[in-house]
């Protein structure tokens, strides 16, 4: 490949710590990689694994999840609902042959525009490394039926 | 059928020197469902939200897309302008495209692209968003100010004068906090317990203000208009009903030598004690850790000497639950450990003191009544250096910051000292003379042309011991030379810092904290008092660094957000909150363990003769703060959470 592959990842974070930390990194005029999309949700909670594997089937190449710090979380303890429901849907992406590496797992307080730049960059250049996710894409195109919502 | 409006701000420059708003307009008018697409210089303007109000009426726009800034700057914006169209509010949603998108990025191509990504699935999701109604919560009256400091008595007697009720809980067993320890204040030189007794006075004696001294937050629930709010009242072995406070209790204990905590260690205090003599209230209380009696089983002369019967060794801490609409934390800041410039050496030696160790040698009610004397031998210094910046505006000690009224109450350290020791010496070592606020450079002035101070600019490298006599090493940077100076007392103006406990305790209340742990603001600029969560305002140096009249300041602030709310009787909150679908709930209650504020509760369906069918969940609007917990954790999908149903963030992803 000459031409540098741009990955596109999907981010699910909460409004209160990940979604202010990113706008800390546009107030402070940070630059990082464009390859993120940001679905803004009140909470970690809220994320269900369907969402992830929604946003994979829709062609993501990975997947970002990040929420308040473990105890500084919004609504009390939403973020540790969804480190647990993380830990056992890891083990599923696992189990059906989606290298658990695609989807990321953070916390990101909303002083932390740096870390969110950072993060971002970090990110996609695993992604970058782990190469396009075609599973689906192969599969509907070999059983020639679209994909419906 | 979706008819969407979109319209693309240019936020000035922000947003079209990256992004192409034409390109971007033009991409989402062909978009399945978009009726209009249009961009415009700034949407927030007056004019913008005209033409987004008019495009909704002409067009009988179904929702409407804004890409432009974060939806944390204008949502509510965009949202008022909807309604004021007949649109409901929650038909509006927020591209952001400016802080996560065109000042992120680098290349125009990419930002375009992305801005479309994120416009486009923000269209998408609209399409499903539903008319919403604001929810009404009932406000309950009554403030709880947290912290008895300066801040902390402004912001209760403020609003306990406008008529509404006030708890005011105060960890240490007396009102006063650091301003009831310092001698004289800038600029003006007015005693401060002589402006500061008469308000903890006021406070005490107020009808509208319950006092709890000695008492903690034990654990905050709720939410704004009504939280729960449990004190420990920590045990003082003294009978507050019988005390008179007439200090014979004080006078008898035998354990006399235990270092002031209110003098920084310079002065002694009894294990029955009070901090300071001017304490409100002016009840003493025991100090378990220091008292004879709980080491040893044996004493008790405290309760010998009380002809009221007011001791009680058997006393247990209690608690008290409140009810409360609006929370005002003042808690305050504490001095930096000094400890952490051993080159300063102090711990080592005796004479080398701290700025507010130095407040209490000058104060009249102080160790020394007053007088300026080394604590070492208790002789007069004849030359005195101070240490600017001892802990602040310094990185390798973890204080990046700027303490604020250091250079201010050094300069006063020496007018004080100079009036109090004719024919002294003093020295200033600082960075920079920080002087910014009303009469504090005329003030400093004075200290250098009136009183002589010298000040030097540069920093201390080390200060050491010899013959008797400190030696205190600096660079004198305007010199460009190195200088010693002999000083018989060294002052340090330490940092301010956070309270020890600050991060556990914003926890335990629920508020947001930086990177030290002063708690933030909910915008630096625009709502400098109110904190991350609502009902819940900040006041005085718990927030950052600040000097008597800014904290005073900003507790009228606050008080005027707690009238503010508790002018309404009703409350209009987000109707964010979980919805439950009655026909497909089995009654599983996954939902109740995961609800993080016990907002779920277990609903009976009977038939028509009474029969119990099934217990399905119910989710209480006023309890649920729309985390989306439960709606995560539901098997059957019954639960779905209003203003982010799962059919909303499908289509926002599909739309990505």
């Amino acid at each position: 490949m000459s031409e540098l592959f741009e990955p596109k990842i999907v981010a699910f974070v909460c409004t209160y710590c990940t979604y202010a930390g990113a706008d800390l990194a546009g107030t402070s005029r940070l630059k990082y990689a464009p390859n993120v999309r940001i679905v803004r949700l009140p909470c970690t909670g809220r994320i269900s694994p369907m969402f992830i594997l929604k946003a994979l089937q829709k062609g993501a190449d990975g997947v970002l999840v990040s929420g308040c710090h473990p105890g500084d979380c919004h609504f009390t303890h939403g973020n540790y609902h969804a480190r647990r429901r993380w830990m056992v849907f890891r083990a599923l992406l696992d189990f059906t042959g989606i290298s658990p590496e695609r989807v990321k797992f953070s916390w990101i307080s909303a002083a932390e525009g740096s870390k969110f730049a950072d993060l971002i960059n970090s990110v996609t250049e695993d992604i970058r490394n782990l190469g396009p996710f075609d599973q689906y894409q192969q599969l509907i195109k070999e059983t020639e039926s679209p994909a419906t919502l | 059928m979706a008819k969407i409006g979109v319209f693309i701000c240019h936020c000035g420059e922000n947003i079209a020197a990256k992004v192409d708003c034409t390109k971007l307009a033009a991409a989402m008018g062909e978009h399945p469902g978009v009726a209009v697409s249009v961009e415009y210089k700034y949407f927030c303007s007056d004019p913008g939200q005209e033409s987004v109000k008019k495009a909704i009426r002409e067009h009988n726009l179904t929702g409407i897309v804004i890409a432009a800034c974060s939806p944390r700057m204008h949502e509510a914006t965009f949202r008022k302008a909807c309604a004021e169209a007949g649109l409901n509010p929650y038909l509006c949603e927020i591209a952001n495209i400016r802080e996560q998108c065109s000042w992120v990025h680098t290349d125009s191509e990419m930002a375009t692209e992305k801005a479309m990504d994120i416009t486009r699935s923000m269209v998408e999701k609209v399409k499903r968003n539903n008319n919403l109604q604001p929810i009404e919560v009932p406000v309950t009256r009554r403030a709880l100010v947290i912290g008895g400091g300066i801040a902390g008595l402004q912001a209760a007697l403020d609003i306990a004068n406008a008529g509404q009720e006030v708890v005011l809980v105060e960890r240490e067993p007396s009102l006063g906090g650091h301003m009831a320890q310092l001698s004289e204040t800038f600029p003006t030189l007015d005693c401060s317990q002589c402006i500061m007794t008469p308000r903890m006075v006021e406070t005490a004696q107020h009808p509208k203000i319950r006092l709890l001294t000695y008492a903690e937050v034990e654990s905050v629930d709720g939410y704004i208009g009504n939280f729960k709010v449990r004190i420990r009242m920590k045990s003082r072995y003294v009978d507050m009903s019988r005390c008179t406070g007439c200090g014979d209790c004080i006078t008898k204990c035998p354990a006399k030598k235990i270092s002031s905590e209110f003098d920084c260690g310079l002065g002694k205090r009894t294990a029955i004690y009070t901090p300071f003599a001017q304490s409100v209230p002016n009840m003493p209380v025991i100090d378990k850790a220091s008292c004879i009696y709980f080491k040893n089983g044996k004493c008790k002369m405290c309760e010998k000497s009380c002809q009221l019967n007011a001791i009680n060794f058997e006393m247990q801490d209690e608690f008290i639950d409140l009810e409360i609409g609006a929370i005002v934390v003042a808690t305050g800041f504490q001095i930096q450990n000094t400890a952490v410039y051993g080159e300063y050496g102090y711990g080592k030696f005796p004479d080398v003191i701290t700025g507010l160790q130095f407040e209490r040698l000058a104060s009249a009610s102080g160790p020394t009544a007053g007088r300026i004397l080394r604590p070492s031998d208790g002789k007069e210094p004849e030359n005195v250096v101070f240490i600017q910046c001892a802990g602040s505006r310094d990185p390798s000690k973890g204080v990046r910051y700027c303490s604020k009224i250091c250079c201010m109450y050094t300069a006063k350290h020496a007018m004080l000292y100079a009036h109090k020791v004719h024919g002294g010496k003093t020295h200033i070592f600082y960075m920079d003379i920080r002087a910014a606020g009303k009469g504090y450079d005329e003030f400093t002035r004075r200290a250098i042309e009136e009183d002589e101070a010298s000040y030097v600019r540069g920093r201390v490298s080390k200060v050491w011991q010899e013959n008797g006599k400190l030696m205190v090493r600096g660079v004198d940077t305007l010199l460009g030379k190195p200088v010693t100076v002999v000083a018989d007392m060294v002052v340090l103006a330490t940092a301010m810092v956070p309270q020890h406990n600050a991060k556990e305790f914003a926890k335990t209340i629920g508020i947001a904290y930086d990177e030290y742990g002063f708690y933030n603001e909910a915008h630096l600029k625009l709502r400098p008092v109110e904190s991350s969560t609502a009902g819940v305002f900040l006041a005085g140096a718990c927030q950052s660094p600040k000097d008597i009249p800014d904290s005073v300041a900003q507790a009228s602030a606050t008080a005027s957000k707690v009238l503010a709310l508790f002018s309404k009787e009703k409350l209009e909150r987000e109707p964010v909150i979980a919805i439950n679908n009655e026909a497909t709930c089995a009654g599983c209650w996954g939902c109740v363990l995961a609800c993080p504020y016990n907002a779920i509760e277990k609903k009976d369906i009977r038939d028509r003769s009474g029969r119990l069918i099934k217990q399905v969940a119910y989710v209480n609007p006023g309890l649920c703060q729309g985390c989306g917990t439960c709606v995560s954790f539901c098997r059957s999908n019954s639960l779905d959470l209003a203003g982010f149903t799962e059919k909303q963030i499908f289509a926002e992803v599909m739309g990505l």
